[in-house]
């Protein structure tokens, strides 16, 4: 599956993978639980053991519940994450790719006060950060809409350093030069030379941004009021803390199988991602 | 092949690039100014705001604000709380992050060497807890810890005794590390894959040339080529755990009285200012965690970089 | 504010930001605290109600949704926006970090008792005497009434209470042979029988939760929170308290009560499976056990809380809240008519279809309320137990100016008695000093018994 293993055609292993394999169980075990609550039904899952089957098989009629409770606010829900995702995790990735290639491959003055200004910023807290940020959201007139969560997830400090470090490597400065010498402008040796060769690595920044935009909870929690805003986490919040307190109306099993409904697009988007690591070689393999 | 830390840079490029001046480097700011512009409005404003709260305190009740200079900074140095906390997440820090590296450095590496059985499937399922939002990882680990109807509880059943007590006052902080581990592997592993992903082949025809077997390849070969990634891992974990907040935070509902509201510093700021309207104090907490964090990854990531030169 | 505005506003933000970030503190919340006491007519309320115009309202009680839509066909050029904007305290902070920022607070909003005062300090809730609103006090229980009312203010509209009474396990009851306890030493008693024949089962659940542990004290007669403008003074331990600590002390001692957090999806189970046989709590929990505790299906019954000398029935309040208007409100007159129609008119028959349980004297009086035999209990008329309760809360309670944040710390200190099955008085007197510096620090006077 790699050239390596075509250079070096190592055998694989039945130990290597019996012990990775306990691995996975680990990882594992706290979705099987997951998997198997979304299939009963409130009453199963509050008198049934956890891992056991409930008596009957209500996976698809909670699926059907969760997208029409409360007149479907789950698909609502569905569609903000998405709009945070495309615009957030998009931006994210963009400005990331950018500023990362720039700081790696020119040596312009500043650089090291960036690196320094970036490393002392993301060291604090960011919940502790969230009222002084509510407050000035709130006098620019952003609370309660999407830019008040579109805007600070266009920000990805860790993506930034990550292809920071990978264009370090991936892409070779005589590369550059050339390009240079036959003219072509900064803008498009970015866009046609150094892109392709970043790939991989805009990918995982990519990977990275979607995720945490998708599973991004305390600023939307601190910043949105209106429920027609949220995206899944804050909303699947709500419906958690509805069991508790005077009029406690618990719905665990759409909880359970929001938050199964919540991680599969994730899994379907790695998946799809996944190919671009393949492709990783082929940056390796302009080094050579 | 230069295994470096980002900001530090290979000499013999800057010797190659002379020609070209300064007006080519300078294109570097094009780059760079989206993403600072952004950044300024969501980190450097904020930031410059809680250090304005910080010299000021404000009671709620009666609408007084005083300015107080440094008082607010002497009092956390000196509150007792803070420190207990700040303790806290270091001592978690020294355990929880080797544990967490070392699994996903092992895990990227096994399936970097084509070695395992269905590779792909060990790469998608450990990354999988890191996709998983936070309050369903409280309800999974609930379910998982829960010693009246949990597995836990089931354990203890067979064993015949209360041996595992996942939520009590002991027990707490090391099924927090658990659980941090469970999520981060997954994503330190693909930080540490991607990394190997593009360590040229040559290098490993080489060792193979050699004569070097697939665990000195490891550690002569791809470590030293993945220096720079592992630093980024470490850096960002140690970050990680001195904000340590999701998960005590969620926890909470389960386990109430084996986690204070100052279990971490980042919980104590957190609680100072939404429990208790003390945002001054609370942004105070918040800058003196930052600068003893920033120091501390800073210090690292000067040593690490040291080290490959 | 107008999307062209807006993104204008966006794209300076950053030349902005530092600015607003400055701004920001001067337009701060931080309120002074009201005299409270106004009076005047319900004209303006009735006139507002006339004009129309839009308010918001943010509220999670599960009749919220139906009762605007029942306001607003009964006045067609009334809008209201309904928002749920979080439970509990995702909602006081919400609200708090609006009031700080100065906007995007909502007109109207559901407020619990324990919380109120510490708005209506702030000077973040508009006195509803000023529209006349003090007329309605007889039609209130006193407990309720009592909540609303800060010093000399009043600052909303009750509209659910939650007068105490003691939810059993009748079915594991009976199989143990334990008579229901009328005093807490009995309760104590059968906590020991039934925990002693079946190591499995506790007599309840209470890892430390604040607002219990409150109403207890409540009950014993304890007077712990006394505020009088800018005094506040602190007293847990009077005897009151002692009073209650005496017998609860035994049953953490013993660790006769089960560790299980309320409101878990375990305590659910426990409830339906017997895990857990009492719970003392507030008139509204017969809707949750219905709802969400199908097990417990005709195993529960209602009996009177215990007291302590057996004899005179008496109780307290735990839960509950009322509808306050903002100050934010740019329509505090039609603000207050949503109030007054929520809590004083058509608003409270879709509350009671929900399952809630009134403020209202004449809705606790009425003979469909009060007899209706409920299926989940067996049959058994609750609400006579209910409704007496009502009337059986002792005078005189009142919760701190900053009782959130008491509560909020309140496992920081009493939760480790809780936990390591220690007597809770030393843990109430830690949690009374951190009550005192906080005070203190924000400007009151406090001091203690």
């Amino acid at each position: 599956m790699t050239t390596t293993n075509s250079v070096l055609k190592p055998r694989r292993s039945p130990v290597l993978t019996a012990v990775m394999a306990l691995y996975l169980v680990y990882t594992l075990l706290p979705l099987a639980w997951l998997l198997i609550s979304a299939t009963k039904t409130q009453q199963d899952l509050l008198s049934t053991s956890g891992l056991a089957p409930g008596g009957t098989f209500a996976l698809f009629d909670n699926i059907g519940q969760t997208f029409t409770h409360d007149d479907g606010i789950f698909l609502r829900w569905l569609g903000n994450t998405l709009l945070y995702v495309v615009l957030g995790a998009g931006g994210a990735t963009v400005l990331a790719t950018a500023a990362g290639y720039g700081l790696a491959k020119y040596r312009f003055r500043g650089r090291r006060a960036v690196f320094a200004v970036l490393l002392g910023a993301i060291a604090i807290p960011g919940t502790a950060l969230a009222v002084p940020t509510f407050l000035m959201f709130s006098n620019l007139g952003l609370t309660n809409t999407p830019w008040a969560i579109i805007i600070p997830s266009l920000v990805s400090p860790f993506g930034l350093y990550l292809v920071w470090t990978y264009a370090t490597e991936a892409v070779p400065d005589e590369l550059l030069e050339a390009a240079r010498i036959d003219g072509a402008g900064e803008v498009r040796i970015f866009l046609t030379v150094t892109l392709r060769l970043l790939l991989p690595g805009v990918v995982t920044v990519a990977l990275f941004a979607v995720v945490s935009t998708w599973n991004n909870y305390f600023l939307p929690l601190i910043m949105l009021s209106e429920p027609d805003w949220y995206p899944l986490t804050v909303g699947l919040n709500q419906w958690s803390a509805q069991a508790s307190g005077v009029g406690a109306q618990p719905i665990y099993h759409l909880v359970v199988t929001g938050s199964l409904i919540t991680i599969v697009p994730l899994v379907i988007a790695f998946l799809l991602l996944q190919r671009f690591w393949q492709s990783g070689l082929t940056a390796g393999s302009v080094k050579q | 092949m230069t295994s470096i830390s980002p900001p530090v840079q290979p000499r013999s490029v800057r010797s190659v690039r002379r020609g070209r001046g300064s007006r080519v480097e300078g294109r570097g700011w094009l780059f760079v100014a989206p993403f600072l512009v952004v950044f300024a409005l969501v980190f450097l404003a904020p930031i410059a705001y809680a250090v304005w709260l910080s010299l000021f305190r404000e009671q709620v009740f009666f609408g007084g604000t005083e300015f107080v200079g440094l008082d607010n900074y002497a009092a956390v140095l000196g509150d007792g709380k803070f420190w207990e906390s700040f303790l806290r997440v270091l001592v978690f820090l020294v355990v929880q992050v080797p544990v967490m590296l070392g699994l996903a450095l092992v895990a990227a590496l096994a399936i970097d060497s084509a070695r395992l059985h269905a590779a792909g499937l060990f790469r998608i399922v450990i990354f999988l807890p890191y996709a998983v939002p936070g309050v369903v990882a409280a309800l999974m680990w609930g379910f998982i810890y829960g010693d009246h109807f949990g597995l836990a509880a089931d354990l203890n059943e067979w064993l015949g005794r209360k041996v595992v007590e996942p939520l009590s006052g002991d027990w707490i902080l090391a099924s927090i590390g658990n659980i941090v581990t469970w999520e981060f592997v997954g994503y330190n592993m693909l930080i540490l894959y991607s990394a190997l992903k593009v360590v040229p082949h040559d290098l490993y025809e080489a060792a193979a040339i050699d004569g070097a077997g697939a665990l000195r390849t490891v550690v002569s070969v791809k470590l030293p080529a993945i220096r720079g990634a592992l630093m980024i891992a470490t850096i960002f974990s140690i970050i990680g755990s001195f904000q340590l907040f999701n998960e005590p935070n969620i926890l909470r509902s389960l386990a109430p009285n084996a986690i204070s509201t100052f279990y971490t510093p980042n919980m104590y700021a957190y609680n100072l200012s939404f429990g208790g309207q003390q945002y001054d104090y609370s942004a105070t907490v918040a800058i003196v965690m930052g600068v003893i964090t920033a120091v501390i990854a800073y210090v690292v990531q000067l040593r690490g970089s040291r080290k490959g030169a | 504010m107008s999307p062209t505005r807006r993104r204008r506003q966006v794209a300076l933000v950053l030349a902005t930001a530092l600015a607003t970030a400055l701004s920001a503190c001067s337009t701060g919340g931080g309120g002074t605290a009201p005299a409270g006491g106004a009076t005047g007519t319900q004209d303006a309320v009735d006139a507002a109600l006339k004009t129309g115009g839009e308010i918001t309202y943010w509220s999670w009680t599960p009749s919220a949704k139906a009762q605007v839509e029942a306001f607003q066909q009964e006045y067609p050029n009334v809008k209201v926006n309904y928002v749920n904007a979080g439970t509990g305290n995702d909602h006081y902070t919400k609200l708090q970090n609006a009031i700080k920022a100065g906007s995007g607070a909502p007109d109207v909003a559901q407020i619990e008792y324990q919380a109120l005062p510490q708005f209506a300090l702030t000077g973040s809730l508009v006195d509803l005497g000023q529209y006349g609103f003090q007329a309605f006090e007889d039609d209130y229980t006193p407990s309720t009434w009592n909540s609303v009312k800060v010093g000399g203010g009043l600052y909303g509209l009750p509209q659910d209470s939650g007068p105490m009474a003691l939810f059993y396990n009748k079915q594991l009851f009976d199989q143990h042979g334990i008579t229901v306890p009328k005093t807490w030493a009995e309760y104590v008693a059968a906590a020991e029988k039934l925990h002693a024949a079946d190591p499995t089962k506790y007599i309840t659940s209470d890892t430390g939760d604040a607002g219990f542990a409150t109403s207890m004290m409540w009950q014993a007669g304890a007077k712990p929170f006394t505020t009088d403008g800018k005094n506040v003074k602190v007293d847990l331990q009077d005897d009151g308290v002692k009073k209650w600590t005496s017998t609860w002390n035994q049953l953490v001692e013993k660790k006769l009560v089960s560790s299980i957090p309320g409101w878990s999806d375990a305590w659910y189970k426990a409830l339906g499976d017997g895990t857990i046989a009492t719970l003392v709590t507030g008139a509204w929990m017969p809707g949750v056990l219905e709802s969400s505790v199908k097990d417990g299906a005709g195993k529960w019954a209602v009996a009177p809380m215990p007291t302590y000398d057996g004899a005179t029935p008496i109780t307290a309040e735990n839960g509950g809240g009322g509808q306050s208007v903002l100050k934010q409100s740019a329509n505090p007159a039609l603000a207050a008519a949503f109030v007054r129609w929520l809590n004083n008119g058509n608003g409270v028959k879709p509350f009671l279809e929900s399952g809630g349980f009134p403020a209202t004297k004449a809705d606790l009086a009425s003979p469909a309320f009060k007899d209706k035999a409920s299926e989940y209990f067996g049959g058994q008329q609750i609400n006579q137990v209910l409704t007496a309760a009502a009337g059986q809360v002792v005078p005189g309670w009142s919760y701190l100016p900053y009782q959130l944040y008491a509560n909020s710390i309140f496992g920081d200190t009493v939760g480790k008695a809780y936990a390591g099955g220690t007597a809770l008085d030393p843990a109430l007197a830690d949690w009374q000093k951190a009550l005192v510096d906080y005070g203190n620090q924000q400007g009151f006077t406090v001091t203690t018994g």
